[in-house]
């Protein structure tokens, strides 16, 4: 079951490790896109911990539409729309009574390749969302399982998104979309460990 | 990095600030957004809207080509970075006239995304919306991995086509039908002599040495097809002309429609050097030019460079779309 307290927690700590590494997904993004995946990602998340700051009285639904809406309209790209249709299948299927991880990422991932068109191994970050909710419905969740599945993303020809363009030269560079994913999930985890 | 700015967090705000406010007469800003609607709003009435735009960094694209005319508003989104959905929808919202809007999207990942889901917003407010994807980057077709061409340049001509369209009255299927028939027929193909930097990443988004030049890049910096070293005007134009040739079939008996391009950073001295080996290269395949333009139309920052597109004007009717007037900041 997650709560409001847990999932704000958790989405100021991923504001928080998006913030810090910012430039680092700048460079991510620089060989196999256009360089700017931290800032747009800084630019959402700083707005999401604004509205998420009066919400603590709100119920699950009201913190994920508010994530959804907030990084929809402020970080553009690619990277706005998949984001803000994760949070938003969340807010949807919180809204059906589901608060356990296992429905929430369930639907976030349906909402994801939907909203794409990618599937795992197109070097996105379904490649993380994948194995992280396949590891949470067993609950076998690790940091292992997070680190890994960013890792696989090295070695994949990149099939959507800018980096397509790269084919074969996207071999050897880390997703950046995977990356941020992997801090969405390390940083859940680490929530979820304290509370 | 060396650039005219203060910020660069606030370089959309400030350059759509500038652009509205030098020219008013053409644009009025949406508030609380970077949608710039057309400011002749009386020339608006009672047709289809048509609403572009994209990431910014490409001026005069796309708010230079916004008026009577061509487009009824255009958003613009952060530098090489898709607008969002809240702000597509609310130009689509502006410009309605209970006639339906009609969108023009570059085939890009993020850009396509967005616009789907204004769309989806507008339609529950019963607005009709349809949209073309243009993707006129040949430069990638080949490739097994992409999600398809990239759109460019060619995309200008789109929006002067369907604009000069909508504004004698065509209706929504009309413009839809009329984009899908051109989309095949305008292709691109483009050289890069130097890299855009991004004002807030502050260094460029590929490093070219001095005396090296990349073929088939996009307009965000995305990699082409080939590097090499340096080559007179006549060699770059049939290197770009060989490519449209082999994609297209040049033909004698066709008529075409040409727009040089200049990337941001090349002189426009270097692009008429460039236009007058290319009419010389045409001019030998027994082609003149039945439309052609040069300048700076879809630009990439600072990028040094040149696109080179060609329009089959496969029915006549599209030539005087293109020469129709208008009045905007840019055609």
């Amino acid at each position: 079951m997650l709560t409001t307290t847990q999932t704000i927690a958790w989405l100021n700590n991923f504001a928080d490790k998006i913030e810090t590494n910012k430039a680092y997904l700048n460079d991510l993004d620089t060989p196999i896109g256009d360089g700017d995946h931290g800032s747009n990602m800084v630019r959402g998340l700083t707005a999401v911990k604004a509205t998420l700051a009066d919400k603590s009285d709100a119920d699950l639904t009201t913190v994920f539409k508010a994530a959804a809406l907030a990084l929809i309209s402020k970080v553009g790209g690619a990277a706005g729309p998949l984001y803000g249709t994760a949070f938003l299948e969340m807010a949807k299927a919180s809204k059906n009574g589901d608060a356990d991880l296992d429905p929430l990422l369930t639907a976030a991932l349906a909402g994801l390749k939907k909203r794409g068109g990618a599937v795992a191994g197109d070097k996105t970050l379904i490649d993380v969302w994948t194995p992280v909710t396949a590891a949470v419905q067993a609950d076998q969740l690790t940091p292992a399982v997070i680190s890994e599945a960013v890792e696989r993303t090295k070695p994949m020809v990149a099939k959507k998104g800018r980096a397509s363009y790269l084919g074969d030269r996207s071999i050897g560079h880390l997703d950046p979309g995977a990356v941020s994913s992997g801090y969405l999930f390390t940083a859940l985890l680490e929530t979820v460990a304290q509370s | 990095m060396k650039k005219i700015l203060n910020d660069p967090k606030d370089v959309v705000s400030e350059m759509v600030d500038g652009l509205v406010r030098a020219y008013p007469q053409y644009l009025m800003q949406l508030p609380d957004t970077t949608a710039m609607v057309r400011s002749d709003q009386a020339s608006m009435v009672g047709k289809v809207g048509l609403v572009s735009g994209g990431g910014s960094g490409h001026e005069p694209s796309h708010a230079g080509f916004v008026g009577k005319g061509m487009l009824s508003a255009a958003v613009a989104g952060q530098v090489f970075t898709s607008p969002t959905p809240d702000q597509i929808y609310a130009a689509i919202k502006a410009v309605d006239q209970g006639k339906g809007v009609f969108l023009i999207i570059k085939n890009y990942s993020g850009d396509v995304m967005n616009f789907d889901m204004a769309k989806d917003m507008a339609e529950l407010d019963d607005i009709d919306v349809k949209s073309v994807v243009v993707d006129d980057d040949i430069a990638v077709e080949d490739s097994l991995y992409t999600q398809g061409r990239r759109g460019v340049a060619g995309t200008v001509l789109m929006h002067k086509v369907l604009g000069a369209a909508a504004d004698q009255g065509a209706s929504l299927d009309e413009l839809d039908r009329l984009a899908h028939a051109v989309l095949p027929q305008i292709k691109t193909i483009a050289v890069a002599l130097s890299a855009a930097t991004v004002p807030e990443v502050g260094k460029p988004g590929f490093e070219l040495a001095d005396d090296e030049i990349e073929y088939g890049v996009g307009i965000h910096s995305e990699p082409g097809y080939r590097r090499e070293k340096i080559k007179p005007s006549k060699a770059l134009v049939a290197e770009l002309l060989g490519k449209l040739d082999e994609s297209g079939h040049l033909d004698s008996q066709h008529q075409y429609a040409v727009l040089v391009n200049g990337m941001g950073a090349t002189p426009l001295m270097e692009q008429y050097v460039f236009s007058h080996d290319l009419l010389d290269a045409l001019a030998e395949k027994g082609i003149k030019p039945a439309f052609m333009k040069v300048g700076n139309y879809m630009t990439s920052i600072e990028m040094a460079g040149i696109s080179l597109t060609l329009f089959d004007l496969t029915d006549a009717k599209w030539l005087d779309y293109l020469n129709y007037p208008v009045e905007t900041i840019a055609w």
